[in-house]
Formats: C-alpha cells, sequence, structure tokens
C-alpha cells in the first residue's frame, strides 16, 4: 500500500516515540499538520518559531529525549537557525523539519522559499535536504539517529512540498548504520590506565563536571568516583546539576562569574579531570595561565573537544558514563584506595576560601537580584526546574540556586541566547507536568519571546516567570559600569510594558514586588497560581554580578564585591 | 606551550558522492579560520564515493583539529592526512606562454627537459601540459615566466598513500 510523504513522517514519529512537537504551520507545511492532526501526537503550537525550538530543547532536556520541531518553508525555516545555533552549541538532541517549495520550483526563488540547508550547515550536527520520496524515510530514521547518538545535537530536515503530498510504500527501516558516522563510546583502556596512574600520584585533584556528564547521563557515576577520590567537584554552566550543589565536595561553578574557590582550586591543583566539558573561554580565562600546575586528564565523546583550546596530559574520548564505569572498573581490579586523609590538607585549603570570599551580597531596603533568587530556592526547595534567559539573570540563577538534579538548570550555555529561557520553560513544562518550572529572566530578555505567553495560556502550562527587572540590559551595563566608565550607551531600556498588564492581557496572572519585604508573598502567591504567572522584581539596578573575571585575564584575578 | 612552525599537510578524503558535502567541508575550513591551498575533488571507483585531496597549512593543533573535524563531518567517510605516511602527489599545470620567434627554441628545449608536451599551438602561444611535484611545476614555472606567462591552470595537488592498506 502506498502512502504519502506526511503519512511516512508520521509513522516514523510512532517508531521513535514521538508524543509531542512543536511547531507552526504555513503555506508548505499545511500536509504535514494535516496529517499531524489526525495522530494522538501532541502539537504545541507556538507564536513564533524561534520559540519551538527553544521549547524542543528544554522539552529534550527536562524529558531525556530528542525534540521535535515542524516549521514551514522560508521564513518559517529562517526562525528557526537562532534556536539551532544555540541546541547546537549546547549539544541537545532536537529534530527541526522544515516544509520546501516543490522540488521543481528550488533554486528559482520561489515564494517563501530558502536555502534553509545552507543555512544552518554550520550551525546544526548535520542537515538533510530530502530529494525524492524514496529518501524520505531513511532520511528522517537518520535524522533522529544521528541527532541522539555520539555527542548530541539539532539535526535539520528539509522535505519538499511535493515529496510531502508525494506517495511511496512504506516498510518499516531497522535502525540506521552509516559507514562514515560512527561515534566512539568506549574509551581506550591505555588511556584510563594512565588517568589511574595520576589519580593515584594526585595531592590536589579537582574534577570538573561539564553538560556531557548529563548528557550521558553519568551523574551517579560521577557521585561515586568523585567520594571515591575524596576530591571535589565544579561543573560549568552546562554541567550544573550534574553532581549535587548541596553536597559538601561541591566548589560552585569556575570561571567569569564563577565562585572564589572553584577559582583558586583550578589555579592550584595539581590533576583537574575535565569529564564531559570543552574547556570554553569563559571557564579558561587567558589560556596560558588556566590550571598552570595541573595535569590534565580530559574525558570527552568529542574527539574534537580535545586539544582544541588546552593541552592535555591524557585524553579520553568516550561517553562519560562509560568511560567513568571503566575508570571504576579498573580501580576496583587494582585496588586503589585513596586515603582519605591524603586530600586533607587539600580540602582544608579549599574549606578557607570557602569562608573567606563566599558568594555574597549586600542586603539593603530595595530588593536585591540575588535575594529573590535565595528565597525562590528556598520556597521551591531545590526541587524547580529552572530555565534562564541570558546575561546576569542566568549568572545569578547559576550561582545561588543549588541544582542536585540533573536536567535540572536548562539554559543557552554556548550560544546565550536571549529569549531562551521562556520558550525553554514550555518545552520542560509539556515534559513534566507535574514539576514547577520556573524561568529566571531579566527585562530585556524576556521581551524577546514573550509571545510564547499565549503558547503558555493556550496549553494551560503553568510556567512561572520571575523577571529580575532593573530597566537595563544588565550585563552588558555591568561591563559598561566596570570598563567604559559607566557610559551607558544603548542598555537603559526604560521604555518597556507594564509586565503585570502584559501577563493580564494574555490571560495568564501578573504579580509585582517592589520592596524587599513584598518578595517572599510575590514569590508565594506566584508559585501557588496553577496558571502561567509573571512576577516582575524591581531590582536595584546597578546590582553586579561578582566574583567578575575580566575578560582575557588570568581566573584567579577575580574581582570581588 | 603552543608549536608555531607551519606544516603543510597533504590531507585525503574520501566523502559520500551527495550535493553539499564540498560546501560542508570548505565551510568546516572557512568557519574556523583554517587555510585550503589547494583542493581537488574527483569520483572514485565507487559511485556513492568521491575523493578530495587538499593541501592545507597550520601549526600541529591546528592540523590536528583540521583532521579531527573533518573526521566529525558525517558525510566523510575517512580522512588520511598523507603528510604521516610515505605518500605521493602530483600536480598537473597547462600553461599558455608566449612563442616569440627568438624564444621558441628556449621553451621547447625547457619542455624536453622537464619532459612536458606541448598539447596547443597557435602562431603566437604555446600550451603546455606539466605534471610532476609541486617543487618541479614551480622550477618549471620560473623558467618560462621570462618569456611571458600569459595563462596558467593548475589542477592542484592530488596524492596517494604508498602503503597498500
Amino acid at each position: 500500500m502506498k502512502i504519502t510523504g506526511a503519512q511516512i513522517l508520521m509513522a516514523i514519529f510512532k517508531e521513535e516515540r514521538v508524543d509531542t512537537v512543536f511547531g507552526m504551520t504555513g503555506g508548505a507545511a499545511i500536509d504535514i499538520f494535516d496529517e499531524l492532526a489526525r495522530t494522538n501526537i501532541q502539537h504545541i503550537m507556538v507564536r513564533h518559531e524561534q520559540g519551538a525550538v527553544h521549547a524542543a530543547d528544554g522539552y529534550a532536556r527536562a524529558k531525556r529525549s530528542v525534540g521535535v520541531c515542524i516549521v514551514t518553508s522560508g521564513p518559517g525555516a529562517t526562525n528557526t537557525v537562532s534556536g539551532l545555533a544555540s541546541a547546537y552549541m549546547d549539544s541537545i538532541p532536537v529534530v527541526v523539519f522544515t516544509a520546501q517549495v516543490p522540488t521543481n520550483l528550488i533554486g528559482n526563488d520561489a515564494f517563501q522559499e530558502v536555502d534553509i540547508v545552507g543555512i544552518t550547515r554550520p550551525c546544526t550536527k548535520h542537515n538533510y535536504l530530502v530529494r525524492s520520496i524514496e529518501d524520505l524515510a531513511r532520511t528522517v530514521k537518520e535524522a533522529f539517529y544521528v541527532a541522539r547518538s555520539g555527542r548530541p545535537g539539532p539535526v535539520l530536515v528539509d522535505i519538499p512540498k511535493d515529496i510531502i503530498q508525494g506517495k511511496t510504500a512504506y516498510k518499516p527501516l531497522r535502525a540506521p548504520s552509516l559507514k562514515s558516522y560512527n561515534p566512539t563510546y568506549k574509551p581506550n583502556m591505555k588511556q584510563v590506565k594512565k588517568a589511574i596512574n595520576l589519580i593515584r600520584e594526585a595531592r590536589k585533584p579537582v574534577i570538573f563536571a561539564g553538560g556531557g556528564v548529563i548528557l550521558s547521563g553519568a551523574s551517579r557515576e560521577l557521585a561515586e568516583f568523585a567520594r571515591r577520590l575524596n576530591a571535589p567537584v565544579t561543573a560549568s554552566l552546562m554541567g550544573l546539576g550534574a553532581f549535587p550543589g548541596t553536597d559538601e565536595l561541591w566548589l560552585g561553578m569556575p570561571g567569569m562569574h564563577g565562585t572564589y574557590r572553584a577559582n583558586m582550586s583550578i589555579g592550584s591543583c595539581d590533576l583537574l579531570i575535565g569529564i564531559g566539558v570543552r574547556f570554553d573561554d569563559r571557564v579558561t580565562g587567558k589560556i596560558d595561565t588556566f590550571a598552570p600546575h595541573a595535569k590534565i586528564i580530559h574525558i570527552d565523546i568529542d574527539p574534537t573537544s580535545i586539544r582544541k583550546n588546552i593541552p592535555v596530559a591524557v585524553p579520553i574520548v568516550g561517553d562519560c558514563k562509560i568511560a567513568l564505569g571503566e575508570l571504576k572498573k579498573l580501580m576496583d581490579e587494582e585496588a586503589l584506595i585513596i586515603d582519605p586523609y591524603k586530600n586533607k590538607p587539600w580540602l582544608d585549603q579549599i574549606e578557607e576560601w570557602k569562608s573567606t570570599n563566599p558568594l555574597s551580597y549586600e542586603q539593603m531596603d530595595i530588593i536585591k537580584p540575588q535575594y529573590v533568587i535565595e528565597r525562590l530556592y528556598d520556597m521551591t526547595n531545590g526541587q524547580a526546574i529552572i530555565t534562564t534567559e541570558v546575561g546576569q539573570n542566568q549568572m545569578w540563577a547559576a550561582q545561588y540556586y543549588h541544582f542536585d538534579q540533573p536536567n535540572s538548570f536548562i539554559t543557552s550555555g554556548g550560544l546565550g541566547c536571549m529569549g531562551f529561557g521562556f520558550p525553554a520553560a514550555i518545552g520542560a513544562q509539556v515534559a513534566s507536568q507535574d514539576k514547577l518550572v520556573v524561568d529566571i529572566a531579566g527585562d530585556g530578555s524576556i521581551q524577546m519571546n514573550i509571545q510564547e505567553m499565549a503558547t503558555a495560556v493556550q496549553y494551560s502550562l503553568p510556567v512561572k516567570i520571575v523577571i529580575l527587572n532593573n530597566k537595563y540590559l544588565g550585563m552588558v551595563r555591568q561591563w559598561q559600569q566596570l570598563f567604559y566608565e559607566k557610559r551607558y550607551a544603548s542598555t537603559s531600556i526604560d521604555e518597556a510594558p507594564d509586565f503585570v498588564k502584559l501577563a493580564e492581557s494574555y490571560g495568564a496572572v501578573g504579580l509585582r514586588a517592589t520592596r524587599p519585604q513584598e518578595v517572599v508573598p510575590v514569590l508565594k502567591e506566584g508559585l501557588s497560581t496553577p496558571k502561567p504567572v509573571i512576577m516582575d522584581f524591581w531590582v536595584d539596578r546597578e546590582e553586579c554580578v561578582y566574583p567578575m573575571v575580566p575578560a582575557g585575564a588570568p581566573m584567579t584575578e577575580m574581582l570581588l564585591v | 606551550m603552543r608549536t608555531m612552525t607551519e606544516e603543510k599537510h597533504t590531507i585525503s578524503l574520501l566523502v559520500d558522492n551527495q550535493p553539499g558535502v564540498l560546501s560542508r567541508i570548505a565551510g568546516m575550513f572557512s568557519g574556523r579560520g583554517y587555510n585550503i591551498e589547494s583542493l581537488c575533488v574527483a569520483a572514485t571507483m565507487d559511485p556513492l564515493v568521491s575523493r578530495i585531496t587538499l593541501v592545507t597549512t597550520g601549526d600541529q593543533l591546528i592540523i590536528e583539529q583540521i583532521n579531527k573535524q573533518l573526521n566529525k563531518l558525517v558525510n566523510v567517510i575517512k580522512v588520511h592526512d598523507l603528510t604521516e605516511t610515505d605518500f605521493v602527489e602530483r600536480e598537473t599545470a597547462l600553461v599558455k606562454v608566449r612563442a616569440r620567434p627568438g624564444h621558441k627554441a628556449e621553451i621547447l628545449r625547457l619542455v624536453d627537459i622537464f619532459k612536458c608536451k606541448v598539447v596547443d599551438t597557435n602562431t603566437t602561444h604555446y600550451t603546455i601540459e606539466v605534471t610532476g611535484t609541486v617543487e618541479k611545476l614551480s622550477a618549471f614555472l620560473n623558467l618560462l615566466k621570462p618569456m611571458g606567462i600569459k595563462e596558467i591552470a593548475r589542477t592542484g595537488s592530488i596524492a596517494l598513500s604508498r602503503n597498500n592498506k
């Protein structure tokens, strides 16, 4: 029996256990959505395609599966670019389907035609233009496989309208295997052995975890490894939640806005074990002063991450979970026992750094943004899924909300894409109906995808938005204060909507706090309202994120409060 | 820490013979700021597979990244950095050179010495086909230069490992 291209797509969605797609229709995509409406797959119709990709990203992380988007050709496709770039930098498995003009019109500058495969080549893990209906099934199957395997990432599939409408015979395909694509999961045991020799000798070890630990589901293995080594753990922005933020061995995040003790520990350690990290510039600062006394073991599934930014003593290419398993096995075989007292002077030193320069802020009779996050943390018992926008709000969320669980912190880490947090929260809420999902936002970034409030209201998704409202593009303003003699060029955003009324106009709930004593009551009311809520906190306009390492400086040279 | 010495590397790739693959490879180089000195693409015995030979320069870490980044592309089947092994490399050029009456004999003598071929001729010019290593081509072209080279078309290097693996 012959079925249409759109029906083939639905058949594969079923095989891949897709239960939700995020999208928006359009001329070229009508047939896909027509077919989608006949299935029991839930379609969350967004108000802008960028929102669809961020929502699929949030969904993928909260659910630990592949997020799916469907959009139309031309502008529908180009609107996905920021979402794809963000998912690509953060290695999130998302498959975006773009409808394309009919095959015979491709290259004609047809209405709503764009070469989306050309445009997205550098910001997808891989992408495809389907050239004939016979290729459709294999291509879609392959797209899911490539997105989720190895180092995950977004994949785009562009399908011309005539192929969506065309008919062919379909029988389910087996899992694809590609001769040109073969991720390495199992590490080289010679390297694992070398790593163990370094671990045995270390006196001042630090474990540095990243998003790879979360992606491979290796949090338990990481915790066991850290306890066995009695080694302190730091994690990149993408790695927050990979290791409990309330654990004794937890150092906090390192880098430009990292904790004093995390940066000092990296600056003084004799062994740095990077797991699922890529040593991004926001973590390393001035590259030749990064971890100057350390031998570095680097575990990552992507060989290009290794020796890209920093030289390493032991490279281990493989999946974090499997690599940690192999390390454990070999440590067991060699009966490697780390004397818990061996690291004591090192842990004492770290404790001292912690007590001399903890994260802190000055409490005043004006709302401090850090205070809002601290109260949010208390009142949610640290159990909420937190998404963020980008800038100061993101850094304060990372510093003051202590993440104990993987996938509970969802942020645009690599791309730093303002407008990410709210649609990502929508996606996370769809994936985890019973969880409290809070987007920590700034007044600048929330305006970048605020239209999705209509989506949240339409699907009764009770996402909470905490706006740390300082009427500035705060992070850039902070740079201007510190490095541009307070010339606040193009950062003041006094002309903003009344966020309470804005929420109400969408049919959501709006609340506001302008004084510190209103913070808790507003949070209490907002968090317990079973609807989408905007909580607008008017915070100290010129508060800065500290510590701060100026761009390009050594990480141990921090500006403290 | 970085060894800053630039090395020239000849990299041979087997890739899926599909539209867009060349653009992925070229895009990886331009997007990451790496150089391509020459690039040559052609079919292999397998119609589904093409061979790309490219010559690039960079320090040791950059060359390592180039190899890894090429390997990471889904359409790249195999990356072989020939510079790490024993290999043969050839380039072909077509050179159109002015054939003034006083120079004709000299040009033909050079063609003889370098074992080239005159493949076309008219009243004012010779077109010469020359094949060899990059060094041989440069030497030949340097000698022709004073005669007046009108146009050159070079293929870029192609190369194969001497290994039987």
